[in-house]
Formats: C-alpha cells, sequence, structure tokens
C-alpha cells in the first residue's frame, strides 16, 4: 500500500502528458489539413479533389458518431441518415430564405404555395438556424431512444427499428412538395450566405476549414466522453447490460445520452456536407447511405475513433476514384470490400494496425514476438534467472 | 436460549412470503417463505431445478413474482427496476462469472465502487481519492494486486470468480446474494472463496446458493434445502444431513418412498 501512490501519480501524469502530445498531433494534423493539402493538391492538378475532401471530412464526423455508439456501446444504428438529413435541411432551409424581403424561395411558386409555412418562419434566424442544426437531431434520437431503451430493445430489433424511423421520415420528406419540395430536395449553391453566393469558392474554402476545425473538435468530444469512466461504463453496456443493470447503474440513460450526442455529430455533418455538395435531399435517407456510414467505421476499425475518420476518407475515396474510371463497378467494390473486412480483418485498418504489425516487424528482424504474461511471470526471480540461464546458454 | 432471543430483535433483512413464480403455468417457485436476519450467512442447497436461481432472480428483479411478496429490510421490492433494487443495497454474483472482459480488474472495481450512478455525475465526476483506495485495498482482498492492470480475459476461472466478488463488496451492499461461487474452481480456490465470504459475513448479511457439499460444511452455519420450488428443510448443517426428507431427494429415490419418510 505504502508504494501504491508514487506509482499512481506516475500514471496520472503519464496520462496527461500522452493526452497533451494527443492534443498536439492533432492541432498539427489539423493546420496540414487547412494549410498545406489544398495547395498541395492544386499544384498537382487536382484542385477538384480539395471540395471533395471538405464533404469526405464531414462525412468523417457521423462516421465518428457510429463509432461511438456501435463500436463502443454495441448499438448497430443503420438509421443514422435521418439525423444528417434533419441537419442539413435546417441548414439548407436558413439559405434558401436568404431572398430579398417578400420573396418566397424559387420551387414554393411552382407548387403554387404563396404564404411561407409557418415552422420556416424561424429559419429567418440566423441563430435559430444554427441552434436548430445542433438541437433538432439530439432531440428526436433522444425521444426515439428513450422509447426504444426503456423497453429494453437491443441488437438486430434496435437495427431494424432505426431503419424503420429512417423509413418514416424519408417518406415524409419525399412526399411533401408544398413544404420542403420533395424528391427535389433543397438546393443550396445559388443561395446566399452573409451576402456572398455560397458556391463562391471563398465560401466553400470558408466551410472547408471550418469542416476540419469542427471534425478535430468532434474528435475530441469523443475522445473525452470514451476515455473516462463514463467511456469505460459504456463498454461495460456493450459487454453486459444486465450486470452493469445489477451494478446498480440504469443503462437507458446512458444510451439515450450517446445515441443523442452521435445524433448531434450527424446533425452537424449533415449541414456541413450540405453546404459543400449543395443540395440536401431524401437520397441522404436511402438506407443505402445510413449502411455506407457503418461500413466506413467498419473498415477502420470499430472502437477506435480514428479508425472511423480513416474508414470515411479511404473508402470515399476509393468510391470517388474507382467510379471515375469504371463507372458501373463502384457497388460491387463496395460489397467485395466489406466482406473482405469482415472475414479478413474483422477489426479493421486501425484495429489490425494496433494488434499485428508489431509482431510482425519482430519477427522479421528476427526477434520473438512479444507474448502477453501475466506481470507477475515478468517479475519472478526463479523465472528471471531461469530466463537468463536459458539464454546464456542460446549465446554460447 | 439467549440465542433465540437476540434472533428475535434483529431485524429481518429479507423476508419471502408465499412468494409464487409461474412461467406459461410452470411453477418455478410455489409458495414459498423463508426469511433471514441482518448478519446472517446463509446457505441455500437444493438439487437442480429447485428453483434456487428463480429466487434470487425475484429479490435482485430480473423476475416479477406471480403471488406473494419479497420484503428487503420491509419494503416491498415489486415493480422495482434492477438497479434500483441494486442501489438499494442488494448486490448479486452470478453463476458464471461475469466480469467486464475487456476492461482492467481495477477498472471493474472502480465501476462498482462508483458511488453516484447517475449519467452525468459519472461524466463530469472523477473517482475520489477514497474511492480509489478502496479499489486499491480490495484488489489486495482478493489478490489481484499484480494483475490490476491487465485486461480481465486474461485471468484464470477463479481469479475472475474472486474479481466477481471484488465487485460486488465494491458496491458495498448490505445483503450479498452469491449463486455457485466455486462451480468449477480447484479445492485450493473453493476453499480461499470461502476463506473469503467468512470474512465477509462479519460486515454483512449473505445469501449462499452451492451444491458443493463440502464448501457448505465449510462456511455454512444455518442452511436451507429448497425443492421443487418450496422450503424442504431448515436446520444446521448436522440437522440437513441427518434428515431423512433431504437424503431421499439428494439420493433421487423414488417419489413414493419420500412421500413415505414425510
Amino acid at each position: 500500500m505504502a508504494n501504491d501512490t508514487p506509482v499512481k501519480n506516475r500514471d496520472i501524469q503519464a496520462k496527461q502528458w500522452n493526452l497533451g502530445i494527443e492534443i498536439m498531433v492533432i492541432v498539427a494534423i489539423a493546420l496540414l489539413t487547412i494549410f498545406l493539402v489544398p495547395p498541395a493538391l492544386t499544384a498537382i492538378g487536382q484542385a477538384f479533389r480539395i471540395k471533395l475532401l471538405g464533404r469526405f471530412l464531414s462525412l468523417a464526423i457521423v462516421a465518428l458518431g457510429i463509432d461511438l455508439i456501435w463500436g463502443y456501446t454495441g448499438l448497430l444504428s443503420l438509421g443514422h441518415g435521418l439525423f444528417f438529413a434533419l441537419g442539413g435541411y435546417a441548414f439548407a432551409m436558413y439559405l434558401q430564405l436568404q431572398l430579398p424581403p417578400g420573396q418566397l424561395p424559387e420551387f414554393f411558386m411552382l407548387f403554387g404555395v404563396e404564404d411561407l409555412p409557418s415552422f420556416w418562419q424561424p429559419f429567418y434566424s440566423f441563430p435559430f438556424t444554427i441552434a436548430a442544426v445542433l438541437i433538432v437531431p439530439t432531440l428526436v434520437a433522444a425521444i426515439l431512444g428513450y422509447l426504444v431503451f426503456r423497453n429494453r430493445i437491443r441488437g438486430v430489433y434496435f437495427s431494424i427499428l432505426s431503419q424503420a424511423a429512417l423509413i418514416v421520415f424519408f417518406n415524409f420528406f419525399n412526399g411533401q412538395q408544398k413544404l420542403i419540395n420533395g424528391t427535389n430536395g433543397l438546393k443550396t449553391d445559388t443561395t446566399f450566405l452573409f451576402g456572398t453566393q455560397v458556391s463562391d469558392p471563398r465560401v466553400q474554402s470558408f466551410f472547408y476549414i471550418l469542416t476540419v476545425i469542427l471534425l478535430a473538435l468532434a474528435y475530441l468530444l469523443c475522445r473525452w466522453l470514451t476515455s473516462g469512466r463514463f467511456g469505460r461504463l459504456l463498454v461495460a453496456i456493450r459487454d453486459d447490460e444486465s450486470r452493469v443493470r445489477f451494478s446498480g447503474y440504469n443503462p437507458t440513460s446512458y444510451k439515450v445520452v450517446v445515441f443523442a450526442v452521435s445524433a448531434l455529430l450527424a446533425g452537424v455533418a449533415g449541414a456541413l456536407y450540405t453546404v459543400q455538395s449543395g443540395i440536401i435531399s431524401p437520397k441522404s435517407m436511402d438506407i443505402a447511405f445510413s449502411i455506407e456510414m457503418v461500413i466506413w467505421v467498419a473498415v477502420g476499425g470499430r472502437g477506435t475513433l480514428i479508425g472511423a475518420i480513416i474508414g470515411t476518407l479511404l473508402v470515399n475515396f476509393a468510391k470517388s476514384i474507382l467510379s471515375e474510371q469504371f463507372p458501373q463497378i463502384w457497388l460491387f467494390f463496395q460489397g467485395a470490400l466489406f466482406l473482405v473486412i469482415v472475414m479478413v480483418l474483422p477489426d479493421g485498418f486501425v484495429g489490425w494496425l494496433k494488434n499485428n504489425p508489431l509482431d510482425q516487424f519482430r519477427t522479421l528482424i528476427g526477434k520473438p514476438k512479444l507474448i502477453t504474461t501475466y506481470p507477475q511471470l515478468e517479475s519472478d526471480p526463479v523465472i528471471l534467472e531461469e530466463r537468463n540461464s536459458l539464454e546464456r546458454d542460446i549465446d554460447r | 436460549m439467549k440465542e433465540t432471543l437476540t434472533a428475535n430483535i434483529m431485524t429481518k433483512i429479507l423476508e419471502i412470503q408465499n412468494l409464487t413464480v409461474s412461467f406459461d403455468g410452470f411453477k418455478a417457485l410455489k409458495h414459498l417463505n423463508f426469511s433471514m436476519n441482518e448478519g446472517e450467512l446463509r446457505v441455500v442447497i437444493g438439487p437442480n431445478g429447485a428453483g434456487k436461481t428463480t429466487f434470487l432472480d425475484v429479490i435482485t428483479g430480473k423476475v416479477q413474482p406471480t403471488e406473494g411478496r419479497a420484503l428487503f429490510k420491509q419494503k416491498n421490492l415489486r415493480s422495482l427496476a434492477e438497479h434500483q433494487i441494486a442501489r438499494m443495497g442488494i448486490g448479486r454474483k452470478f453463476q458464471t462469472p461475469r466480469v467486464y472482459l475487456n476492461l482492467t480488474p481495477r477498472e471493474n472495481l472502480e465501476l462498482s465502487c462508483n458511488r453516484t450512478k447517475g449519467v452525468f455525475d459519472t461524466l463530469f465526476g472523477k473517482p475520489s481519492k477514497g474511492e480509489r483506495k478502496t479499489v486499491s485495498g480490495l484488489l489486495e482482498t482478493i489478490g489481484l494486486t499484480t494483475k490490476a492492470d491487465i485486461q480481465a480475459s486474461l485471468l484464470s476461472h477463479g481469479e475472475k470468480q474472486r474479481l466477481e466478488i471484488g465487485m460486488l463488496v465494491a458496491q458495498s451492499p448490505t445483503l450479498l446474494l452469491v449463486d455457485e461461487p466455486v462451480a468449477g474452481l480447484t479445492d485450493e480456490e473453493t476453499y480461499q472463496v470461502g476463506e473469503l465470504l467468512i470474512a465477509l459475513a462479519q460486515t454483512h448479511s449473505i445469501l449462499v446458493i452451492e451444491h458443493d457439499m463440502e464448501f457448505v460444511r465449510q462456511i455454512a452455519r444455518q442452511v436451507t434445502v429448497l425443492h421443487e420450488g418450496t422450503v424442504l428443510f431448515e436446520g444446521t448443517m448436522d440437522e440437513v444431513q441427518n434428515d431423512q426428507r433431504v437424503i431421499d431427494v439428494y439420493l433421487g429415490q423414488s417419489t413414493n418412498s419420500t412421500e413415505g419418510a414425510s
């Protein structure tokens, strides 16, 4: 007991030190992505990829949310497109309303709507819009989550329910032409933000930078959530929920909070993606799109956070490059990729990197693999003596 | 005489009155009556299918009784959720060790030790100094200090059993429910667990469910025998071993001769 405290302190110091390094690395990567990557891409004549990168980085924010709820808490949501679209629509509605006084967004004329529907009114206000982007997806997720988790719906049933909710919203948005332009969705690239057209390069590069910053913040938020006691409880819920109950915790409230946070991230991502791609439509509530999000996380490695970001970028750039070359082939490739990942790298790329290459590297340089043993074995004097004498024998 | 007097003064920590649980018509427990004093170490034995685990399920809120009631410190447990019952001070250890395999023993204990179990308290609060001390003290008690920071999945079966008992104690419950703590352990490990339970019994009320007669003899003072969902016999270990009905049930004699004996 006496020498317990200094060890503890050293542990804490090491943790703080690691956290410091990690934050510095994140800031450095963010700065590189902001200042170095765009000129570099322009220099090699790939300037259009900057815009793609911006979009993919915003998708990485959703992927972080999926990792939080699936990788850590074990709830496979196949309906995150819903929260993504809610964020996107909220921001697009604000942009649509940036018109001279008295005018209505164009599509309303097509359907003969003369008065602005009342739920559009508050979207004249910028602060309200930002609040809506953040709060609407969070609230929808919290209510949905509360009903589902309180009734102890888990596993496959949760996944099916998340898809069902997605379809309900999809049909609603798809059918309401007079309210939100139905299938066509809301265009944002011809609208104005603070007097400048949204498709203007200056606005776009502003959103690129904003995306990088928000992604870094989202990553830090997820790191904070998953590192402490809260994060360990999420893992505990994933591994053995009823044990958690008998330890006196109510898993329902934890799951609701995590589900809401992941929806919040999806909403932010939706808004960022919308301005950078120029349109939000019910297509973003396609079931396929929500499943794709899960694939990104699976490819990168679940329960790793950084894997979610890497997976998103990897899959999406592969998609854009492959579909330029072979327009028809992408879906087959995506299916194959998922199969390969599930069968060969079940922990995803990052999970694989974490576990294996070190061992492989050690075999390469002729050293034995590291074996996990009980710490007491490593410090047991008898065993140490035996091992040393063995090594002496080998040397001779 | 003096003993019975104190027993009467002592409050009942657990009282089960006329409890029936039926699953689709099958009665796992039939009009069961049972009570336990504060500070008691009680062992419940009984052949397979006697309803021992269902009995614990009712107390911990996993199963709702069809009839009758379970009282903990005179409070009815009906319609309380598992986590509420756990917070009232009932801890449960499962038959197979249920620890969080992806966390270390220290983290396992810290989660159970946490006093404020709300979402935001857990999110924003840090383990207090007292809690950290309790955890390292417990690690020592269950003999896992050297393995405190490796993944729990690397522990042996016996170590996991001890870790789970440690998690239980970390909750600081007043009543421990322990379901077959020595299943699959070696003789030496069984003995260690027995000593651990006896030590814990000085500060807790403990209800142990067990099959292993050797182990029961080591720890038991008062034994309750369950059979087909009701209490068959209650008494000291010697009385239990000499009771004809218990012998019949355990030796699996035909129903006729059981009836004849009783």
